[in-house]
């Protein structure tokens, strides 16, 4: 037997894609405050983010393949789109991973915004082609900027489960 | 032998590598997913089961969520309407008094209308069955706009079918299944709507790029918009009926003309599905696709043998069938008129429009042919009067009309 804890997926992998998923729904009920409408942040890239940092997965891929399909029957957008989105974050978590390794709060916090940023950024290309219309800039803008007030979530995450596995320690 | 002894169980492949290995599978499938998806199509088995099943799922989801919003806007509403009743009942007596002046102008209007209506012997358009239906998500990203409108095939929902508000359009259905209904709204980067600005009648494609105010591409002609002009749905294609609002035009900071929605004036919670069928939903696509021939008429020579009529015959058919077709009104301005309303109108009156000038000059000198008797007479005559129209319409009017000169008349 042994003496290895190993990480149970289902912790660090199965209930942050219950809760983004969760909170994903909330935020498409159509509601609005003051004629405001509610923001749509991407909730799942924290959670892909985080799991990238936390260590290398091969179930990793498919939660975010899961996710991501979710999020585009969810939003009624091309099927594959969301999940190709968050596959791109997912690699390049992944990709700089031993960049990453140790850096303070702040700078994981950059690498977030930059990794979201080149994430969407192939997502607005995808959509240009597809539709052959470009998509509004500000409309996208208004989505990053909402998606990257979320790397708190992703920092609870990494710090809960990072140091979990000693085998990535 | 457990793995553990054999020579393989020793080796180790670095998480890392199976990880990557894992996105660079999941990424090539999700690839062909996204490439094989035809959302844009607006075909109902291209919205897919599995789209269709989880929208069911989501619609009692989504409305039992969206349940407490609901009823704190209604409470909020209550509370307002008891303390601004006195504000409100002054309001609604100005707009009353303001009113009832419209509806003696809408009562004229109406009126002549009915009386032009009749001199012209138009077809007007017959009204349009609606389904009304809550609104129970909605998506609000750059890259989808779209909602889930808890009304479905039961209540006769078809994809394409036209969604309003209660001050505009709002888009058209794209996926429907029992209970709930996918509706792709106006903003949304596939969606693509045939409008027309109401002053000039110029005619444009509003284009949504998941902002809030889509664009207006391709319009034609010299100053056809200004600001502040409604622009509503011209009916072109057939895929929305012809006046539906839309919204009203507004410079954007990119100096493109946009729309700013009507729609948006309030919050889209209930809306109106109008169960309107397109050309493409009536159209039988098997049928359209097999060509039927008619038999050889025995004796009679076939198109390819008949010989060019003389350029002096040719306006002669024209005229001589545009007198039968043309009602007694059918003066130029009146003829123009009643092209004007819908493509159907056009059709059915085109005998007295055959005006050379005039931009459906295709489809109306190809009608004459259709309203001389159907004899076996006629079947030879038709390709002679033919060539001659064809070659009497300019080029470029037929190219804008292509659609009207490539089809056989209804």
């Amino acid at each position: 037997m042994s003496a290895v804890r190993s990480l149970e997926p289902w912790r660090w992998l199965g209930v942050p894609m219950v809760q983004a998923l969760g909170v994903t729904v909330l935020f498409a009920i159509p509601l609005q405050l003051w004629g405001l409408q509610l923001p749509e942040p991407v909730f799942p890239m924290a959670a892909v983010f985080a799991w990238g940092v936390i260590r290398p997965s091969i179930l990793a891929p498919v939660a975010a393949v899961i996710m991501g399909l979710f999020l585009d029957i969810l939003w009624g957008g091309a099927v594959g789109l969301w999940a190709l989105i968050l596959l791109i974050a997912y690699a390049l978590v992944l990709g700089g991973r031993s960049m990453t390794a140790g850096q303070s709060r702040g700078a994981m916090w950059i690498w977030y915004a930059v990794v979201t940023a080149l994430a969407m950024g192939a997502g607005f290309l995808i959509v240009a082609l597809r539709d052959k219309a470009m998509p509004s800039l500000l409309a996208t803008a208004w989505q990053y900027l909402a998606t990257i007030v979320l790397y708190p979530f992703a920092y609870r995450l990494i710090d809960m489960f990072e140091d979990a596995d000693v085998r990535f320690r | 032998m457990s793995l553990r002894d054999s020579p393989l169980g020793e080796l180790k492949v670095p998480l890392t590598w199976t990880a990557a290995i894992a996105v660079i599978v999941a990424i090539v499938a999700v690839v062909a997913v996204l490439v094989s998806d035809r959302r844009e199509t607006f075909r109902a088995e291209a919205y897919g089961a599995t789209r269709g099943v989880a929208d069911r799922v989501l619609t009692p989801v989504g409305d039992a969520l969206s349940a407490p919003g609901r009823w704190t806007g209604d409470g909020i509403e209550a509370v307002k309407g008891y303390f601004f009743a006195i504000s409100e009942n002054r309001r609604l007596k100005a707009e009353l008094k303001e009113m009832s002046q419209w509806r003696d102008v809408a009562y004229a209007l109406k009126n002549e209308n009915t009386r032009y209506r009749t001199i012209l012997g138009l077809k007007t358009d017959p009204p349009i069955p609606m389904v009304a239906a809550r609104v129970v998500l909605d998506s609000r990203g750059p890259f989808a706009n779209t909602r889930l409108a808890n009304a479905g095939k039961e209540k006769g929902v078809q994809v394409g079918n036209p969604v309003l508000s209660e001050n505009g359009l709002v888009g058209r259905i794209m996926g429907v299944t029992t209970g709930a209904s996918r509706v792709l709204l106006t903003t949304d980067t596939a969606s693509k709507i045939p409008v027309m600005i109401d002053r000039t009648n110029a005619r444009a494609i509003l284009t949504g790029d998941g902002g809030p105010n889509p664009k207006l591409d391709y319009l034609r002609g010299q100053n056809p918009v200004r600001e502040g002009d409604r622009v509503m749905t011209s009916g072109d294609g057939g895929v929305m009926p012809r006046g539906l609002p839309v919204g009203t035009a507004v410079k954007g900071l990119d100096g493109r003309w946009r729309v700013v929605l009507a729609a948006d004036k309030s919050p889209i919670d209930f809306v109106r599905i109008l169960l309107f069928e397109d050309f493409t939903q009536l159209v039988n696509q098997k049928e359209l696709a097999e060509k039927h021939v008619p038999p050889p008429t025995v004796g009679a020579q076939t198109v390819g043998v008949i010989p060019a009529a003389p350029p002096a015959a040719a306006p002669k058919p024209a005229t001589g069938t545009a007198k039968p077709a043309a009602t007694p009104p059918a003066k130029p301005p009146a003829t123009t008129g009643a092209a004007k309303p819908d493509a159907k109108a056009a059709t059915t009156k085109s005998g007295a429009s055959a005006k050379p000038t005039d931009g459906k000059t295709a489809a109306a000198a190809k009608t004459p042919a259709t309203t001389k008797p159907p004899t076996a007479k006629s079947t030879t005559t038709k390709p002679a009067a033919k060539p001659p129209a064809k070659s009497s319409a300019p080029k470029p009017a037929a190219d804008t009309t292509g659609a009207g000169s490539d089809e056989p008349p209804h």
